[in-house]
């Protein structure tokens, strides 16, 4: 159920540059999942006066805690990223479809792929699958070393590996760079970052079963307004989706790419 | 606690509060969050006869204290409205507000003919003011004659009463209300958004696909404001004010300058809950203003 909620911040710190991690406390939680988003009133005024749509990565129902990575980077990031512990945040959530976490069969392997701030999600996705028992590969691509995050955690999780396009940390170049020489064995891959990235592993894996994350830019984020939409393709019967309550995880072959 | 019921043509109205077109679709998403019995009434998405798709995304773009966007009318067309949207309403106690749009003035007559059989439709609001479609819409709302000629063609069909949603983007908005009122209009809702464009700071370029896009959200309000109070000493027809509402002090605002409801648009993506907290909200204003009855603050600041 999609609740309004004045969530509490409980922790909050930089991670990498401009990249921030920060652990919210509310109800909302109980019915977030992974690859699911929130969207972020950061100021009380009129500025900025829209939400901002951010996705959950990772879910604590026990302590009714759930993280948030994001990039500050405009006026709404920014200034979420001054929040200070105990501060509250109007969050409305948990919002749109997330990624079928059993799409894999136990004992499968699923294939992680993320480019950046499309990373996040993936975090609570893989750990849900690794509680269901199945291997996870990461490959993950950022723009430099500065910026990437989390790559202990992932490893705890599974194969692991990290992608610069300056080639400051990890292998040189984009996801598909490294795809390509790992040729990894999988039953099931999900992605989340740029267009280009999800555009290429449609591409890569014309066979397998995928399901990829979109970001659009939002207004209202549960549906009403048509600012989200997205063209199909021939295969489904829709002549449009809309990210914010039909995504923002799609199975592959669903949008235009 | 003051009454806050109002009367308009064909609209019983529990409160004066209702969401603007375009900016609660047709309810359904907002039916999980609150009770739709609880608003005045909603004006639904626009209709068009056949279904839309709209504009490339990007579609909206923030700007100070307000938002641009350029949607373009989508929507799933009469047929499916009339099936399927307006049906489902009928399970709320509410009176429906259909917002219709089209190309061509046929396209007016045919939406409007239908569309004011549903049980639930208790009236049209003309948008003659889209300033996101390259047919139609806004041409409709900036030349006298023409709109005069659309309400005169839309009223001979219509079974329910007929709203003109203005343009704000014209020189002299007084001379199209009082065109729309001498072809028949019942009412007048009004503001639509204002055409404007955001740059990319970084490429030069438009931030919305379309080029331009309408601009709504507390920056438009005095704007609003200063049109509805202009408006309401031309003509006699009642008014349906919006633009940049979000609060029941912008209700009072919007009635003192003569609206006789209010509508509103943006603020329900900042804060979906907003409908019913004003209409909690209003009494206890008035109250505190002293006000009896909410008609006494209709044209307040005229007198
Ligand atoms: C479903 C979804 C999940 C997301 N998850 C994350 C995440 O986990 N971490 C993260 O860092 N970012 C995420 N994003 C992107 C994030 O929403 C934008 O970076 C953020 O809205 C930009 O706001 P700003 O204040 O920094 O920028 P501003 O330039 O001030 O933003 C202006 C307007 O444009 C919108 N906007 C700008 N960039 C984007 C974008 N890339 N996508 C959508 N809207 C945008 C803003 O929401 C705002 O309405 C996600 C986006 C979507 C749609
Ligand atoms: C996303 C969006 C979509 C809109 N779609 C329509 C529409 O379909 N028909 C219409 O008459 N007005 C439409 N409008 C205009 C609003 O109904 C309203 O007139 C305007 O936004 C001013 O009110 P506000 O400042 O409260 O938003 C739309 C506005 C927005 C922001
Ligand atoms: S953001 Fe409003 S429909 Fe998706």
């Amino acid at each position: 159920m999609i609740q309004q909620e004045r969530m509490t911040v409980v922790q909050q710190e930089k991670i990498a540059k401009n990249i921030y991690e920060l652990t919210l406390q509310g109800e909302i939680v109980q019915d977030a999942s992974p690859g699911q988003f929130v969207h972020i009133r950061v100021s009380d005024s009129f500025e900025p006066l829209l939400r901002r749509p951010i996705s959950i990565a990772n879910i604590n129902k026990e302590s009714r805690e759930f993280t948030l990575i994001y990039r500050a980077e405009g006026r709404g990031t920014q200034s979420l990223s001054q929040k200070q512990i105990g501060d509250e945040v109007d969050v409305l959530g948990p919002l749109g479809n997330g990624f079928p976490v059993d799409a894999v069969p136990k004992g499968g392997t699923a294939l992680l792929v993320g480019g950046g701030i499309g990373v996040p999600p993936l975090y609570e996705l893989s750990k849900q699958l690794k509680a269901r028992d199945v291997r996870t590969i990461h490959v993950f691509g950022f723009a430099t070393e500065d910026v990437t995050f989390y790559e202990e955690k992932f490893s705890t999780l599974g194969d692991t590996h990290y992608v610069t396009v300056d080639g400051t940390h990890g292998t040189k170049g984009f996801v598909t760079d490294l795809l390509e020489e790992l040729t990894p064995e999988f039953d099931t891959f999900y992605a989340c970052g740029p267009l280009p990235m999800l555009r290429a592993l449609e591409n890569f894996y014309p066979e397998k079963q995928g399901f990829l994350s979109f970001e659009e830019r939002m207004g209202c984020g549960i549906g009403a307004c048509f600012a989200c939409v997205c063209k199909t393709t021939d295969k489904v019967e829709k002549d449009y989706v809309k990210v914010c309550s039909d995504g923002p995880v799609f199975a592959k072959g669903v949008v235009k790419l | 606690m003051s009454n806050i019921s109002i009367q308009l043509p064909g609209l019983e109205l529990k409160n004066p509060i209702m969401p603007a077109s375009g900016c609660f679709g047709f309810g359904r998403e907002f039916a999980n969050l609150y009770d739709l019995s609880k608003l005045g009434a909603i004006m639904i998405k626009a209709t068009t006869v056949e279904p839309r798709f709209g504009n490339p995304t990007p579609r909206v773009a923030e700007t100070p204290a307000g938002m641009l966007n350029a949607i373009g009318l989508q929507n799933p067309g009469l047929e499916k409205v009339m099936s399927e949207e307006l049906p489902w309403l009928e399970r709320f106690d509410v009176p429906i507000i259909a917002n219709v749009a089209g190309s061509l003035l046929d396209d007016y007559v045919d939406v409007a003919r239908e569309i004011s059989k549903a049980p639930n439709v208790k009236a049209l609001e003309l948008n003659i003011s889209c300033p996101n479609v390259k047919q139609g819409g806004i041409t409709f709302g900036t030349d006298a004659v023409v709109a005069r000629q659309l309400v005169e063609a839309v009223k001979a069909v219509s079974k329910v009463p007929v709203y003109v949603k203005l343009s704000p983007n014209v020189t002299n908005i007084v001379e199209i209300a009082q065109a729309v009122e001498i072809g028949g209009a019942d009412g007048i809702t009004m503001i639509n958004t204002l055409v404007g464009m955001r740059l990319d700071e970084r490429t030069g370029k438009p931030v919305i696909a379309n080029g331009t896009g309408g601009l709504s959200g507390p920056a438009v309000k005095p704007v609003a404001i200063r049109m509805v109070y202009e408006v309401y000493k031309a003509v006699e027809i009642p008014i349906i004010g919006m633009g940049g509402v979000t609060c029941a002090q912008d209700v009072i605002d919007f009635m003192s300058a003569g609206a006789s409801a209010v509508a509103v648009g943006t603020a329900n993506f900042v804060d979906p809950f907003v409908c019913p907290k004003i209409i909690e909200e209003l009494p206890k204003k008035l109250d505190e203003l002293g006000i009896e009855s909410i008609k006494d603050l209709i044209g307040r600041s005229h007198r």
